[in-house]
């Protein structure tokens, strides 16, 4: 249904006969009730996810969509496919930022759209704000999203180009949007430090552009403004006016004629968006950045099996345990597979493979982690007296250290529960990934709902007992239920995307393509060294 | 195919210049080769890269682009006939090849003209002289006035005794040059002058001569061969009716309708007519016949013809060949009763022209060139390739397309399925005109006339339709594709290979990327919402109605072809994209799409409002008729141009006063360019 029908150019066949690599992966029994069942249950999730993205394409309400275009405009994201080479794909991040987040406010993809895309043939992290949601003001997760889009593009060394349509700070909001560290000042001290990385800075400015933000065109290496549109001031009209008196019209205090002719703060004039947008595809052309590889590379093959079969593998009930190499197998190219330590702690499965003829090291949860499992290298790691002796706190340590000192680029998919100490040894968040993917049917939380309920009900119970107090089961049950209810909600991967603990919600299905396209991005960063802390031994 | 004669020449022709270009060049060089004779070419300035020149053994530049100083040149013609020791000239047709003093020249500097003597050139080239030798010889001519006395009032005379309409003809003129019809008193003097102005500029010499003009009669012409040893044949008629601008366009052979026994009047009337000038070499009885099959002389031409090709199909010989033998002293290879008619043959003729805009003749380079595959049934004579020019200096036929069947109607089909396989993009051509012409039920039964273009103009002008919306889809598929291919070939040469960046296949994640694509379909805006589906086809919604599109490209020698569905509906039409149009030709016929291109790229447009005539083509002012001031009618005469040997009247597109007049009698006009301004008289528009 959703195979990923590219096509690849066939394998060279440049190896021995005796160096053909044993793929992985089982034929699946798609009748049988079991995968029936898993596979309907995602695809009734997947179809959420697609739904749900489908609303926040269209970005703002109908009339600011109209109002938007009737003054001659693209919308954001005909603005970002028109920057992109045409037809090319677009790494699209965190589409459900502020999803749910600001009570009866609806603020789409937070009123920011992130990613990454090649513009004329260069990996570029493009921002865009989108005008129709909220005048394309930032709230506190604007900003975060903004922020989080320049660190993905300092990590991969990937050019910038900000496609500036904004009111600036939300005012409501300010005290969460201007005056910490990583808040709206940060957007242009990331933007100084880029560039003085050698990572290009490139402003089109398609709107307003006030106050704090004029400094994004101002700060840039190249800047063009669209005439009639575009305006970069520090105080707008009603402000100049509120100062001293002074009437003046947005396009005189600021727009492109001033700009070009008199202030110099832009450097190219366009006469429209997608004149803007030639203006800023030549502008990359013009860097002269030469993506150069330093890994090998072979020719890539399609996986042997059917993306969509992951429906009917992984299902939605995160209790339920299947074989992570029938997953890796509808990934990888051609289903190839070098496994590491096969028969040594079997619940981490670990090994090499290619996606999209990039060398990858591959490490899947197959259940829960032992210590062994952890020193080849989560759900979670098993507790109990036997493994505590066993020092797991030593072993899962050893993996924190190990993950969080390789300075490879690592990308993370989280395709079930991903649970406390679990969440650290497989490069949570707080392992700085250089992306984080989560499926729909993924859960984030420090423990599972229920045993974090029945945690809290277990020292309920016994300080009851403590106090000669009766806990009843029906005491217990209630008290359980919200419990699990809000782990539940809190757990879910639109929770977590609308607070940007991830880089976006995507279809099992597309796992191979994102994957691909994020090691690509990743790759325009030179790999560095890594050097490791101690391991406790 | 052409029949090899056993014997061979006395071997006095080794080497022959072929004082000509185009495709008669090449064409002559290609017999000349498989003979054995050695070739040489001379070439203009304009022609330096030509077919012709790439053809030859040898080649002789002899001057600039203009033919007087060029392939008209007769010294420097002979002079590098000399240099190069040939033993011969082939003219050609054009040219010198009905140049009495050239044959003069020939024979006093001891080479061999490939033609008949210069006498019988000279007879046949003056047409008051050869109806006089034709009328005594016994062959049916026409009333007319071939007088000394050249006065207005004396032509008019005699037009009003020959009774109108009149033609009115350049004596030496051929070729439609110099020649009018005058319908009536009133347009006489106009066309007379009209006639005489072309005349002296095409041949330096402008005696007029008068004689009836007969309504919608038929071209019918015979081909004759003569040798030195008195022997003349006949090798059937060709019906050449159907015809622009007085030029024939189609021809075949043998003439359609025509009876044995009429077929057997023409030929032997045709030999009378070559043996009362003692003919030499390859020669055409120009007849004109009426309703009736009644016959009447025209005119000999003392050449090779354009369309000898349908005769030389129709009989198994080359022509080419026999002019050798001839010229070398042979006998005729075949007698009489040894030339077999087999078969029927089309010769239709591709032109840089626009039928739409009165066959307004066109030049420029061809962009794309592709043609039927040629055998032994299909002939393709041609001078140019593919990203050649076809100059404004000189003829602008691109080439001949030749075909032979069994019967008429199987070489009429043959014609049209091999004019649908040649496709031509960069200038306007013929190619569509010559499909409807050829498909007309008129023409199909073989009634044909010289007013055969007038009479059904309404059928083969159709208002031109709108590519379906099947077509746009193809259209926006085969530039899809192109994107892709130009992705890949960037890929292949960057650094990293397989990144999945480096394709087109659109992706987004969790949504679809929906792309608006706006085409031009002539005067019409359409737009085409493509949506890149994940299986790598395409869904696209014109005007709410969605098309499952899916297809790819694939090079067949040269061309490329588009393998298209669309709704589930194989096809494979050729696809060329040249700058911003795309270009589809199917056996369905040709479609032309294009992408608007934006503002910020087009640059300053030329266009823009018309306030005024403008040069439908490069050429010379011949005649500035107004003058700053004049207050003028829509249609009024403004201009005469001189633009690819024709003349062309530029009218006023409105009424108005002219403001200015920017162009003096003798200058050079380009393409487009204003003219005259034209200021538009206040409530003068209705």
């Amino acid at each position: 249904l959703l195979r990923c029908t590219r096509r690849m150019p066939a394998a060279l066949s440049r190896f021995y006969h005796g160096d053909k690599v044993a793929t992985i992966g089982s034929l699946q029994d798609t009748q049988s009730a079991l995968f029936q069942e898993n596979y309907e249950r995602m695809q009734t999730l997947v179809q959420e996810l697609k739904d749900r993205a489908d609303k926040i394409k269209l970005g703002g309400g109908e009339k600011a969509r109209k109002l938007h275009t009737s003054r001659g405009k693209l919308l954001p994201r005909e603005r970002i496919d028109r920057l992109l080479d045409p037809g090319s794909p677009f790494l699209e991040f965190s589409q459900f930022a502020a999803y749910q987040l600001y009570g009866k406010e609806e603020v789409p993809a937070a009123g920011i759209i992130t990613g990454i895309g090649r513009v004329s043939g260069v990996e570029c992290i493009i921002v865009a704000n989108d005008a129709t949601v909220k005048g394309g003001t930032y709230y506190p997760v604007t900003v975060k999203k903004h922020l989080r889009a320049q660190e993905i593009a300092q990590h991969n060394h990937l050019p910038c180009i900000y496609l500036v349509d904004s009111g600036g700070a939300n005012l409501p909001r300010q005290a969460d949007v201007f005056p910490d560290r990583d808040h709206f000042g940060r957007i242009f001290f990331n933007q100084a430090r880029l560039s003085s990385e050698g990572i290009a800075q490139i402003a089109v400015v398609m709107g307003s552009c006030t106050a704090g933000g004029a400094y994004v065109p101002a700060m840039a290496d190249e800047s063009i403004i669209v005439r009639k549109q575009g305006t970069i001031f520090l105080g707008g009209p009603p402000l100049v006016k509120a100062a001293t008196g002074e009437e003046v019209s947005a396009e005189d205090l600021g727009g492109a004629d001033l700009h070009c002719r008199k202030s110099g703060v832009t450097d190219h004039y366009a006469l429209d968006d997608s004149h803007a947008l030639h203006l800023a595809r030549k502008a990359v052309r013009n860097l002269n950045y030469q993506k150069k590889l330093d890994v090998t590379m072979e020719p890539p093959e399609a996986p042997l099996f059917p993306a969509d079969e992951l429906y009917g593998i992984v299902g939605d009930n995160l209790k339920r345990n299947f074989d992570i190499r029938e997953v890796i197998a509808r990934i990888v190219d051609g289903s190839k597979f070098d496994e590491f330590k096969a028969f040594y702690g079997d619940t981490l499965v670990t090994g090499f493979a290619r996606i999209f003829g990039y060398p990858v090291g591959i490490i899947g949860n197959n259940g829960v982690l032992f210590s062994e499992s952890a020193k080849k290298n989560i759900t979670g790691f098993m507790v109990g007296r036997e493994y505590e002796a066993g020092g797991i706190a030593k072993d899962g340590a050893k993996m924190v250290t190990a993950v969080a000192c390789a300075n490879v680029p690592k990308i993370t998919v989280i395709i079930g529960g991903s649970y406390g100490a679990g969440n650290y040894g497989m490069c949570g968040r707080a392992y700085s990934p250089r992306f984080l993917y989560m499926w729909p049917n993924a859960r984030i939380s420090v423990m599972g709902g229920e045993q974090a309920a029945t945690v809290l009900a277990t020292i309920t119970k016994d300080q009851k007992a403590r106090e000669g107090k009766e806990f009843t089961a029906e005491q217990e049950a209630a008290m359980k239920e919200p419990i699990i209810r809000r782990f539940e909600e809190e757990g879910s991967p639109y929770y977590s995307s609308a607070r940007l603990w991830d880089d976006g919600i995507i279809d099992p299905a597309d796992t191979r393509l994102v994957l691909g396209l994020s090691l690509s991005a990743a790759l325009n960063a030179p790999t560095q060294k890594t050097r490791f802390g101690v391991f406790r031994m | 195919g052409f029949v090899r004669c056993a014997s061979v020449g006395p071997g006095r022709i080794e080497k022959v210049l072929i004082a000509n270009r185009g495709e008669i060049a090449c064409r002559v060089m290609r017999t000349a080769k498989k003979m054995g004779v050695r070739s040489v070419a001379v070439y203009s300035e304009a022609d330096r890269h030509a077919m012709h020149v790439a053809m030859a053994d040898e080649a002789y530049h002899i001057g600039p682009a203009a033919s007087q100083q060029s392939y008209l040149s007769m010294e420097k013609v002979m002079e590098v006939a000399k240099k190069s020791s040939a033993q011969a000239i082939h003219p050609g047709y054009g040219f010198l090849s009905e140049n009495t003093e050239f044959a003069e020249l020939c024979k006093q500097e001891g080479i061999v003209f490939i033609g008949p003597p210069s006498s019988a050139i000279r007879d046949m080239g003056i047409k008051s002289t050869s109806k006089h030798i034709m009328s005594a010889a016994g062959v049916p001519i026409i009333e007319g006035y071939h007088g000394e006395d050249q006065s207005d009032e004396k032509l008019q005379a005699e037009a009003a005794r020959i009774g109108y309409p009149v033609m009115i003809k350049a004596v030496r003129g051929g070729g439609g040059k110099g020649m009018r019809i005058a319908r009536s008193e009133v347009d006489f003097h106009e066309q007379l002058e009209s006639a005489r102005r072309e005349a002296r500029k095409s041949f330096n010499d402008d005696v007029m001569l008068v004689e009836k003009f007969v309504e919608n009669p038929r071209h019918v012409e015979v081909q004759v061969f003569g040798d030195q040893h008195g022997n003349a044949v006949y090798l059937f008629e060709r019906d050449c009716s159907v015809q622009r601008r007085h030029q024939k366009i189609i021809e075949e052979a043998p003439g359609p309708g025509i009876s044995p026994e009429v077929r057997r009047k023409l030929g032997e009337a045709a030999v009378r007519a070559a043996k009362a000038v003692n003919y030499v070499g390859a020669g055409t009885v120009e007849f004109i016949m009426d309703a009736q099959h009644n016959f009447y002389f025209m005119e000999m031409n003392t050449r090779l013809q354009v369309e000898h090709p349908v005769s030389e199909m129709i009989t198994g010989t080359d022509l080419v060949e026999w002019q050798l033998r001839v010229a070398a002293g042979e006998k005729l290879p075949l007698s009489q009763e040894e030339i077999v008619l087999r078969g029927h043959s089309f010769e239709a003729r591709i032109y840089a022209e626009d039928p739409n805009n009165d066959f307004l003749p066109g030049a420029g380079p061809l962009l794309h060139l592709s043609t039927p595959q040629a055998d032994e049934y299909t002939r393709i004579e041609t001078g140019v390739r593919e990203g050649d020019e076809v100059s404004a200096h000189y003829d602008p036929m691109i080439a001949k397309l030749v075909v032979w069947g069994e019967d008429r109607s199987a070489a009429l089909k043959k014609l049209r399925y091999c004019l649908r396989q040649y496709n031509i993009v960069g200038l306007s051509t013929n190619i569509d005109f010559l499909l409807s012409l050829s498909g007309h039920p008129e023409f199909e039964a073989g009634n044909v006339h010289t007013s055969f273009i007038a009479q059904h103009h309404s059928e083969l002008f159709p208002a031109p339709r709108a590519p379906s919306r099947e077509v746009v889809c193809q259209a926006a598929l085969g530039l899809l594709l192109r994107e892709r291919a130009r992705t890949q070939e960037f890929r292949a040469c960057s650094d990293d290979k397989y990144s999945p960046f480096a394709s087109s296949n659109g992706r987004r994640l969790n949504i679809l990327y929906t792309r608006q694509m706006s085409l031009q379909l002539g005067e019409n805006k359409v737009e085409v919402a493509v949506t890149y589906n994940p299986d790598g086809t395409y869904s696209m919604e014109i005007g709410e109605v969605v098309f499952q599109v899916s297809g790819e490209l694939h090079k067949d020698g040269e061309a490329l072809y588009l393998c298209c569905s669309v709704n589930g509906v194989l096809s494979r039409p050729k696809l060329v994209i040249l700058d911003n149009t795309v270009h589809l030709f199917s056996m369905e016929g040709s479609a032309q799409v294009a992408v608007p291109v934006p503002k910020f790229l087009a640059g300053i447009s030329t266009s823009g409002t018309q306030s005024g005539a403008v040069a439908p083509m490069t050429g010379t002012i011949e005649k500035v008729l107004v003058k700053a001031g004049d207050k003028v009618q829509v249609g009024d005469a403004l201009m005469v141009m001189i633009a690819m040997k024709m003349e062309h009247t530029i009218r006023a597109p409105k009424a108005g006063v002219i403001k200015k007049v920017f162009f003096k009698e003798g200058s050079q006009a380009n393409r487009h360019a204003p003219l005259v301004e034209l200021e538009e008289e206040e409530g003068s528009e209705q």
